[in-house]
């Protein structure tokens, strides 16, 4: 049978990242094609290569769609020719009906008037099919997520669609929706609509995917022909992680001490949706010297779990307590979180870390101000000392620290972000993705530092979507999913199948 | 030949230090390029000790709410308010010290309390509009917004729609009053000695405040200004303060007000640069979300840099009311349009986080000085309006120009 979609050796690089390397995918009519792998395997990546978000000419390799070889120079071009990428935050503008978002862009319109009835009967066809039984003039924001999900499959069913591609479609939905989502892909499938479904579920993938991609760092590592022989989870995940752990991780020898960080019964409600619980119950204990590992999926709650803690920067409705040393702590806002002695490293240094058009010296003693200054007047010359001695500590690569944030490459704005923690004085570092997007020697030295702050007595916790980073550096490690510890094991006796098997299991159970 | 070389890397040097601050000098060399042709295009008038004097009195209660107004567009806010609110607190003034129908006699103010009482006013109204931006997310847009429709009314209200005045003469002073010449006794006829005086100190603190400050660069390997562009500057620096002294002192002297506002600009030079609170509101106008997870009461701050701003409102408004000698229903009125195009053109960025006293107090005069001189060869206001938008327009345009061709 002659594909539908060939993509062939596709190599797509960032300054210093080889985000995707000769990656082979082929699809097949008729076929639901499932895309697994690790967070950050390069997924995203493909389907953004493949739906023209990273247009023709910023890759090396060639895509065939329906016997052509297709140079798509935008996300118009692709869907021009039927192929529609659904993503994970859903593109829908919540203030309009649902008949102006499936005609947003392609109004029923002649000489630009709008004819309201077309649209108000195409509309209603469209939901017939996806099997939502909502009036056509219901807004968005008054249905459900997986109702929303439903809308955009329906709006690309009127743009003529011959591959569907869904990014986590089911990563918001409960198992109904979830389940009536998998009905819909299966009968596409009968009317010889092909789809991409890209997934972390693996049970979803056994469900319906006739064949299944692996991919890993970027690279294809196995496809999966499940239409032969059933294909076991077991088997993918082996496929996903599969690769020697090497000496990648300094060595460290803390001595772990008592508990100086304990987290007793947290629980926070989601800051929009009072009645969405997103952390339910969670138990933390840090010991000193010691680093300890969330891992999870993305969106499992572990960011919101950690700026929840850190001043109630996250959520409403939050409740449970914090000890720190044994004794109560307020950490009820930012100041007095930082007073008892915690630090939050954010994972997104450009919006939440770092002041991009300021120079290293202001960012650095940001947190600590007062550490520099004398009633109220900043002592520029002791803050000039201070940003100098983390700029050599931390060895951030730059032309001196009047250099502009914004400037410096993702390792050394790390290294600003920490420099300005480390300065804060923190007994507590949570540290939330520290090394995602920076180059492996960059990453290796951030190891260090983590070392160094354990060998100095501090709690660190460590939230990282990389497994073998996590198993790697830490010395215990809590396996989180949707907003729950599902999971508590030494680093020592983990490994990336046991935690993802953690994950798997408490969506079955 | 060695001679020749350093010469050219010192030619080149200093064309990269000026390129790296094409801002900063395009602003001073506009300021002057605007006085020099005012002052041919008036045959000289310009600078004369009277119209200078003029110029000061002018623009002093703009320069002091621009002061306020940098530290608020720094934030990423904007103050709509700000010119109503100041004739407001004017009206305020002048019922509390003028006769008014629901104000006897005998309970007339003085000019003492009388300020107090307004300047804490301001510093509450303005608190109480960053209260409303801080806390409740409102924008600051529509707050001040509908901050300048209330106060106007209160202030058309409270006046009636008449003028009152006069005010006592200790009032007055606040802005047409002058320090007296201490040295009068030794002073030649018709100088003013203690300005002279008083230009020599601050051309001298002025100067060695910069040297001090490039003796530390130099000491932290980080002067990059070529050593003939710093005493450039300096030299003319030193010449425009003298300068600007010399013509004082031929008139009557230093008028207060030149006072209170040029230790109001020396304060907030400090306040921006040298204190955590300064380092706060620019670091809270450059990444709002970081700055808060930095500890950093983003809150607090918002609701101090509105009473700043209100209290400097509240001062211009009583310097306003002082120069016209009445509180006027009219008073202030597009005072915050003239106050927010000097922080604009002074550098300041539409986008929070960037801007400077200095930037503010040279745009404040370039506006001054255009007013003032168009108003000289006789261009009507209504071709006023017109030369300030474009200038407007055009300083911020070049500004992103640059920037975006990096």
């Amino acid at each position: 049978m002659q594909p539908i979609l060939e993509m062939r050796g596709i190599t797509k690089t960032f300054p210093g990242v080889n985000a995707l390397e000769n990656v082979n995918l082929e699809i097949l009519p008729a076929e639901i094609h499932a895309v697994v792998g690790e967070n950050g395997a390069g997924k995203s990546t493909l389907m953004k290569v493949l739906s023209g978000v990273y247009p023709h000419g910023t890759y090396s390799g060639d895509i065939v769609f329906e016997g052509e070889a297709r140079k798509f120079a935008s996300i118009a071009d692709s869907e021009s020719t039927g192929i529609i990428i659904i993503h994970q935050e859903l593109a829908l503008v919540p203030l309009l009906s649902i008949a102006e978002n499936i005609f947003l862009g392609h109004e029923t319109a002649h000489y630009g008037v709008i004819n309201w009835f077309e649209a108000f009967k195409r509309t209603k066809a469209l939901l017939d099919k996806v099997g939502l039984k909502e009036h056509p003039n219901t807004l968005i924001t008054n249905i459900g997520t997986g109702k929303q999900q439903l809308v955009e499959i329906a709006k690309a069913l009127n743009k003529k669609v011959k591959l569907l591609i869904l990014d986590e479609p089911t990563s918001s939905l409960n198992e109904t929706d979830s389940n009536a989502l998998l009905a819909l892909l299966k009968e596409f499938k009968a009317q010889g609509i092909s789809s991409i479904l890209i997934t972390h579920k693996l049970n979803e993938v056994s469900k319906v995917a006739d064949r299944i991609t692996v991919l890993r760092d970027g690279m294809t590592v196995d496809t999966l022909d499940a239409t032969r022989q059933e294909v076991s989870e077991d088997r993918i995940i082996k496929a996903m992680v599969g690769r020697e752990l090497n000496d990648r991780f300094p060595p460290r020898s803390a001595t772990i001490g008592e508990p100086v960080f304990e987290v007793k019964n947290w629980s926070v409600h989601h800051p929009l949706h009072a009645d969405r619980q997103v952390i339910k119950g969670v138990d933390l204990v840090v010991r000193k010297g010691e680093v300890v590992g969330i891992a999870g999926l993305m969106g499992s709650g572990r960011t919101e779990l950690a700026m929840s803690i850190f001043g109630r920067a996250y959520g409403q409705k939050i409740s449970g307590e914090v000890k720190i040393n044994g004794k109560a702590a307020d950490v009820s806002t930012i100041p007095r979180a930082m007073e008892a002695g915690l630090a939050y490293v954010t994972e997104d240094r450009k919006t939440f870390g770092l002041v991009l058009i300021d120079h290293i010296k202001h960012n650095v003693t940001l947190a600590n101000l007062e550490g520099v200054s004398k009633r109220m007047v900043v002592d520029e010359a002791a803050e000039l000392k201070v940003a100098n001695k983390y700029r050599k500590d931390l060895a951030i690569r730059s032309s001196s620290v009047f250099q502009t944030t914004v400037n410096l490459s993702g390792g050394n704005q790390q290294k600003v972000v920490l420099s300005k923690w480390l300065f804060s004085g923190p007994g507590v570092l949570i540290l939330d993705e520290p090394t995602r997007g920076i180059d492996v020697g960059a990453k290796y030295e951030i190891y260090g530092i983590i070392n160094q702050l354990a060998e100095a007595g501090k709690a660190v916790v460590v939230i990282s979507s990389e497994m073998q980073e996590l198993l790697g550096i830490s010395d215990r490690i809590y396996v989180m999913n949707e907003g729950r510890f599902v999971a508590e094991m030494p680093a020592k006796q983990a490994t990336q199948e046991k935690i993802m098997r953690a994950i798997m299991k408490s969506w079955e159970g | 030949m060695t001679d020749i070389s350093s010469k050219a890397v010192e030619s080149t040097d200093i064309l990269r230090f000026v390129k790296a601050n094409i801002r900063d000098y395009a602003l001073l060399l506009s300021l002057l390029a605007i006085m020099v042709f005012f002052q041919i295009a008036t045959n000289g008038i310009l600078f004369t000790p009277l119209n200078m004097t003029n110029i000061i009195l002018q623009n002093s209660y703009i320069v002091i709410m621009a002061l306020g107004m940098l530290l608020i567009i720094v934030a990423g806010h904007i103050d709509l308010s700000v010119g109503f609110l100041s004739g407001f607190v004017g009206a305020i003034a002048g019922v509390l010290m003028v006769t008014n129908p629901f104000w006897p006699a005998e309970l007339r103010m003085g000019t003492l309390p009388t300020v107090v009482i307004c300047l804490a006013a301001g510093a509450a109204i303005g608190a109480l509009q960053g209260w409303f931006v801080a806390r409740f997310r409102i924008p600051a847009f529509i707050v001040t917004l509908a901050g300048m429709l209330i106060y106007r009314g209160l202030m058309i209200a409270m006046l009636s729609g008449r003028n009152l005045g006069p005010f006592p003469s200790s009032f007055q002073a606040l802005s047409n009053g002058y320090v007296p010449d201490l040295f009068a006794f030794v002073a030649p006829a018709g100088i003013n000695l203690f300005a002279l005086v008083v230009g020599a100190a601050v051309t001298g603190l002025v100067l060695w405040s910069n040297w001090r400050s490039r003796v530390l660069e130099q000491a932290h390997g980080m002067a990059d200004e070529p050593m003939t562009l710093f005493f450039g500057r300096n030299a003319l620096i030193a010449a425009a303060f003298l300068g600007f002294s010399w013509i004082m002192a031929n008139h009557k002297g230093l008028p207060n007000v030149l006072i209170t506002m040029f230790s109001l600009v020396a304060l907030f030079m400090f306040i921006t640069t040298r204190t955590t609170f300064g380092r706060r509101v620019y670091a809270m106008g450059g990444n709002e979300k970081a700055a808060k997870l930095s500890g950093i009461n983003t809150e607090r701050i918002t609701i101090m840099i509105f009473a700043i701003m209100g209290a400097l409102s509240a001062l211009a408004g009583l310097v306003y009311a002082a120069r016209l000698n009445s509180a006027q229903p009219k008073a202030g009125q597009g005072l915050e349009l003239d106050v927010i195009a000097a922080c604009f053109i002074g550098g300041a960025a539409v986008t929070g986080g960037v801007g400077k006293i200095t930037g503010v107090v040279i745009g404040a005069f370039i506006m001054g000085v255009m007013n003032n001189g168009m108003g000289l060869i006789g261009v009507g206001i209504d071709w006023q309006q017109v030369i300030k938008g474009a200038v407007l327009l055009l300083a911020v345009f070049l500004d992103l120009y640059y920037k975006n061709k990096g």
